[in-house]
C-alpha cells in the first residue's frame, strides 16, 4: 500500500540525513522524498512517498516523530489531499512523430518548453497516474531524458474544491 | 562579562548539576583541559580509553538517575565512542558526550585527527549537535541534557570545534528550554487508562510484564503497590531486574531465553499481559505467536516506536511510566466492589506454582568444582541483596540475573540491548564514583574483563573499590554453549586459555588480588573482598562444563525450554593450564542442526 507522507522538519544541517538514515536503517522503503523551502526559513517540507503495510507505515510515523528535527508528520491517506508531481521528458522526435507528440503534449496539458529539430522537452504537472500515463504514450516516440520531482502535497482546505 | 567557549562549557556543566565528567584529553580539547584544571567544582576522572569513560558515565547516570557526563577528543578519541553510544542508545541512558573537533575553517578538510562525528553518531544518539559559533554554546549544552535526560532518555553529543572553545561571547545561561518537535507525552490518556483497568478488572490470569522503564520513571514504589492491589505476580526483563523486589513471593524472576520456566509458563498461561516500561525484545518474546497466545496486552510505555513494533497490543498507554501507573491505580481505586475474585487468584497460584515445582530453578551442586551459580548464591547471601551490582555479558551475566536477587534496579547494572562485553567494570567504576560509601561488585567473565581491564588504573587512582569477581571458566563460556549445543561441540575460537594470571595483574595495577579454586574456598576470598577498602579482583575458578540453564534455543517458543545438557553431552575439554592452543575438535556428534 503506496503512502504520501507530509512533514514539516526544522531547517538545519543534518535533518535530512537523520530522516533518510532512519529509512535504511530500519529497513522502510522509500519510493519518492522531496525537500523544499516554506514560508519560514527555519522550516522545511518534505514529501515522502512510501510503501508497506498498515503496521510497517504506522512504524514509519511513529519513528519519523520521534526525530527531535521533525515537527509534523501527517499520513495523508484518508485525508483530502492534493499532490503534485512534474516530470520534464526529452523525447526523439524524427519528422513523422512531431505532430504526434504535439497532440499528446496538448492531451495532457503540458507544454513544450524546448525544441530542437531532432527533439522536445516536455514539462508536465499532475498527479503521478497522469505522468505515468503520458510518459506511456510519448514512450514509442523515443525518450531521451526523463526527470520527475517526486510527489509534494498539501492539505486541502475544508470546503475547498478543485480535482486532485 | 565574556567567557570563552571552554569557560561556558564548565560554567553550562556545573548549572546542569554535573559533578563528575569521565574523559580523556587530546589536542583539539587542550583549552578545555587547561580551564576544568583551574576549577575545583567539577571532578575529571581520567580513563585509561574513552570506552571507559562512557560506561563510567552510564554507571554514573544508572545508579544516579542523572545525566553522565564524558569528554573526549576528536578523531581515534570520539570514534572511541562508539560503543558506549549505541549502548547508551539501546538501554536509554543519559548522557551528554563532548567531544571535540578540528577548528571550524579545517571541518571537511579530512585535517589531523578530524572525524565526521556527527555523521558517524546519527544512528547512535538521541540527538547531536555540531557547534559552529560560541554564540550557540550555552543554548546548545542546555538542550542536550534536556534531549537527554526527558522522554526516553538517552545519550547526546555536542561536537565542539577547537576554535570554539577559545572564542569569547557574552554569556547568559538559557533558564528553559523550548523545543517545538520535541514534545514527549507524560500523561497517559484517560480513556486509554479506563479501558486497561476495565480489563485489569476482567481478569483471571494477569501478569505483570516489567522492564527498564519502570527503573528509569523511579516507578518502583507504585508497581508494588499495583501488584499488591491486584494479587497480580510480576515477572521483569534482564532491564527491569530490582524494579520489583526480587525476593518477594509474587516474583517469578527474569523471563525470556534464560528466564525461569515458571515466568515464560505465567506470560503463556496469562490471560492479561500488564507490559510496563518495556519493549517486546526478541530475547524476551522467543517466538512472537507463542509468545502471550492467550493474552489481551496493556503496553505502557513513554516511547510510541516501541509499542505494536514487535507485537500487537490491545490497549496501548503513552506514557511516563510513573505517571500511567499513578492514574492507573486511582483509576482501580474508583472503582466498586473488588478488583478481582480471591478464588480465581488462588487457581492462578496454583497454576504457577504447579510450573514451578515441574522446573525449580536449579544446579548441582559439586563439592570438587566450583559452580558459578553458587558463588552468586553466596555473594547475595554475604551482601544480603545490599551492593550495587554491575555485570559483563555472558554467562555470568544470566547466573548473575537469574540468582542473585535485586532489591534496588538503580543498583543493578548490565549492558541489555546491545549485550557490551566490557561494560561491567567501568560501569561500577561510574556508580563508586557517585556513591564513594557504597559496595560496587563487578561480576564479569575472563573474556569480558579484558575487554576494559585498562581501567583497573582509573579504579586505583582515583581510589574507587570496586570489587571485580571474574567467574572464570577459561572460555567464552556464552559463545562455547551454543557451540557445544547447536555446533557440534566444535568449540572454535572460544577457549581463552589460562593468561593473564588475573591476580598478578591485579597486583601489578596496584589492586588487590585474590583466588579461589574450590567450592571451599568461595565464602572466604569474597568475604576478604569485600572487607578490604581497595579495588580487588578476584580469581574463581568455576567448572567450565557448567551451562546457562533453563533456556529457550533460538527460533523456538518460550514454553519449550530446555532445562539440562543432552544427555550425549561430551565434557568440555580442559587443555593442560600451560598449553595455550585452541582444544582440538571434539569427536563430532549427530547432533541437530543449530535452530534459528
Ligand atoms: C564486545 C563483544 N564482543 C563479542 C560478544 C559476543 N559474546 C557474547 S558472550 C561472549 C563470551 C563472554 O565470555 P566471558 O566474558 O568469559 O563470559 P562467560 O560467558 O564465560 O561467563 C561473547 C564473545 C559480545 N557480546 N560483546
Ligand atoms: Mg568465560
Amino acid at each position: 500500500m503506496i503512502h504520501i507522507l507530509s512533514l514539516k522538519v526544522e531547517n538545519r544541517a543534518g535533518a535530512l540525513s537523520r530522516i533518510a538514515g532512519l529509512f535504511s536503517a530500519r529497513g522502510f522503503n522509500i519510493d519518492s522524498l522531496t525537500v523544499a523551502p516554506t514560508d519560514d526559513p527555519t522550516v522545511s517540507s518534505m514529501t515522502i512517498v512510501t510503501h508497506g503495510d498498515d503496521a510497517v507505515i504506522e512504524q514509519i510515523t511513529k519513528q519519523l516523530n520521534k526525530l527531535i528535527d521533525v515537527i509534523k508528520v501527517v499520513d495523508t491517506e484518508g485525508r483530502e489531499y492534493v499532490n503534485r508531481e512534474t516530470a520534464l521528458v526529452k523525447i526523439h522526435t524524427a519528422a513523422r512523430d512531431r505532430a504526434e507528440a504535439l497532440r499528446i503534449v496538448d492531451i495532457f496539458r503540458a507544454r513544450v518548453v524546448d525544441s530542437s529539430p531532432t527533439s522536445y522537452t516536455v514539462e508536465v504537472t499532475g498527479d503521478s497516474g497522469k505522468i505515468d500515463a503520458m510518459i506511456g504514450l510519448l514512450r514509442p516516440l523515443g525518450i531521451k531524458e526523463l526527470v520527475r520531482t517526486g510527489k509534494v502535497a498539501v492539505a486541502r482546505e475544508r470546503g475547498g474544491s478543485g480535482k486532485s | 562579562m565574556k567567557l570563552t567557549g571552554s569557560e561556558i562549557l564548565i560554567e553550562c556543566l556545573k548549572r546542569e548539576g554535573v559533578d563528575t565528567v569521565f574523559g580523556y584529553p587530546g589536542g583539539v580539547v587542550l583549552g578545555l583541559y587547561d580551564h576544568l584544571h583551574q576549577q575545583n567544582d567539577i571532578r575529571h576522572i581520567l580513563t585509561r580509553h574513552e570506552q571507559g569513560a562512557l560506561h563510567m558515565a552510564e554507571g554514573y547516570a544508572r545508579s544516579t538517575g542523572k545525566v553522565g557526563t564524558a569528554i573526549v577528543t576528536s578523531g581515534p578519541g570520539a570514534t572511541n565512542t562508539i560503543t558506549g553510544l549505541w549502548d547508551a542508545l539501546m538501554d536509554s541512558v543519559p548522557l551528554v558526550v563532548i567531544t571535540g573537533q578540528v577548528p571550524t575553517n579545517l571541518i571537511g578538510n579530512d585535517a589531523f585527527q578530524e572525524a565526521d562525528i556527527i555523521g558517524t553518531t546519527i544512528s547512535c544518539t538521541k540527538y547531536n549537535f555540531l557547534v559552529k559559533r560560541v554564540e550557540d554554546l550555552a543554548r546548545t549544552i542546555k538542550e542536550a541534557y534536556y534531549i537527554a535526560s526527558t522522554g526516553r532518555p538517552g545519550p547526546v553529543l555536542i561536537d565542539l570545534p577547537k576554535d570554539v572553545t577559545f572564542a569569547t561571547t557574552e554569556f547568559s545561561y538559557p533558564e528553559d528550554v523550548h523545543l517545538r518537535s520535541y514534545n514527549p507525552t507524560v500523561k497517559g490518556n484517560k480513556g486509554q487508562i479506563k479501558k486497561a483497568a476495565t480489563a485489569i478488572r476482567k481478569a483471571k490470569r494477569p501478569v505483570l510484564y516489567t522492564g527498564g522503564g519502570v527503573v528509569i520513571s523511579n516507578a518502583g514504589k507504585a508497581l508494588r503497590t499495583l501488584a499488591k492491589k491486584l494479587r497480580c505476580p510480576v515477572t521483569n526483563t534482564l532491564m527491569g531486574l530490582g524494579g520489583f523486589s526480587g525476593s518477594d513471593p509474587s516474583f517469578l524472576g527474569m523471563l525470556g531465553m534464560h528466564g525461569t520456566y515458571k515466568a515464560n509458563m505465567a506470560m503463556y498461561d496469562s490471560d492479561l499481559v500488564i507490559a510496563v516500561g518495556v519493549r517486546f525484545d526478541d530475547r524476551v518474546t522467543g517466538k512472537v505467536d507463542e509468545f502471550v497466545p492467550n493474552a489481551k496486552i496493556i503496553h505502557v510505555d513513554i516511547d510510541p516506536t516501541s509499542i505494536r513494533k514487535n507485537i500487537h497490543v490491545d490497549i496501548p498507554i503513552v506514557g511516563d511510566v510513573s505517571s500511567v501507573l499513578a492514574d492507573l491505580i486511582a483509576e482501580l481505586d474508583k472503582a466498586e466492589g473488588p478488583l478481582f475474585d480471591p478464588a480465581e487468584r488462588e487457581k492462578w497460584e496454583a497454576q504457577i506454582a504447579a510450573h514451578e515445582a515441574e522446573h525449580p530453578l536449579g544446579y548441582t551442586q559439586s563439592s570438587e568444582t566450583i559452580k558459578p551459580q553458587f558463588v552468586l548464591e553466596k555473594l547475595y547471601e554475604l551482601t544480603r541483596g545490599n551492593a550495587i551490582v554491575s555485570t559483563d555479558v555472558g554467562q555470568h551475566q544470566m547466573f548473575t540475573a537469574l540468582y542473585y536477587k535485586f532489591e534496588d534496579g538503580r543498583k543493578w547494572l548490565t549492558s541489555g540491548g546491545l549485550g557490551t562485553m566490557g561494560y561491567g567494570f567501568p560501569a561500577a567504576l561510574g556508580a563508586q564514583a557517585a556513591f564513594p560509601g557504597e559496595r560496587v561488585i563487578t561480576i564479569s567473565g575472563d573474556g569480558s574483563i579484558q575487554m576494559n581491564i585498562q581501567e583497573l588504573a582509573t579504579a586505583v587512582i582515583n581510589e574507587l573499590p570496586v570489587k571485580v569477581i571474574i567467574l572464570n571458566n577459561h572460555y567464552l563460556g556464552m559463545v562455547r554453549q551454543w557451540q557445544q549445543l547447536f555446533y557440534k561441540e566444535n568449540y572454535s575460537q572460544s577457549y581463552l586459555a589460562s593468561t593473564p594470571d588475573f591476580v598478578k595483574l591485579a597486583e601489578a595495577y596496584g589492586a588487590v588480588g585474590l583466588r579461589a579454586t574450590k567450592p571451599e574456598e568461595v565464602e572466604g576470598v569474597l568475604l576478604e573482598a569485600l572487607r578490604v577498602n581497595q579495588p580487588v579482583i578476584v580469581d574463581i575458578q568455576v567448572d567450565p562444563s557448567e551451562n546457562v540453564y533453563p533456556m529457550v534455543p533460538a527460533g523456538m517458543a518460550n514454553h519449550q525450554m530446555v532445562f539440562s545438557d543432552p544427555d550425549d553431552a561430551h565434557p568440555v575439554p580442559v587443555p593442560d593450564r600451560n598449553d595455550k592452543k585452541q582444544p582440538a575438535k571434539t569427536s563430532v556428534k549427530a547432533s541437530a542442526e543449530p535452530r534459528g
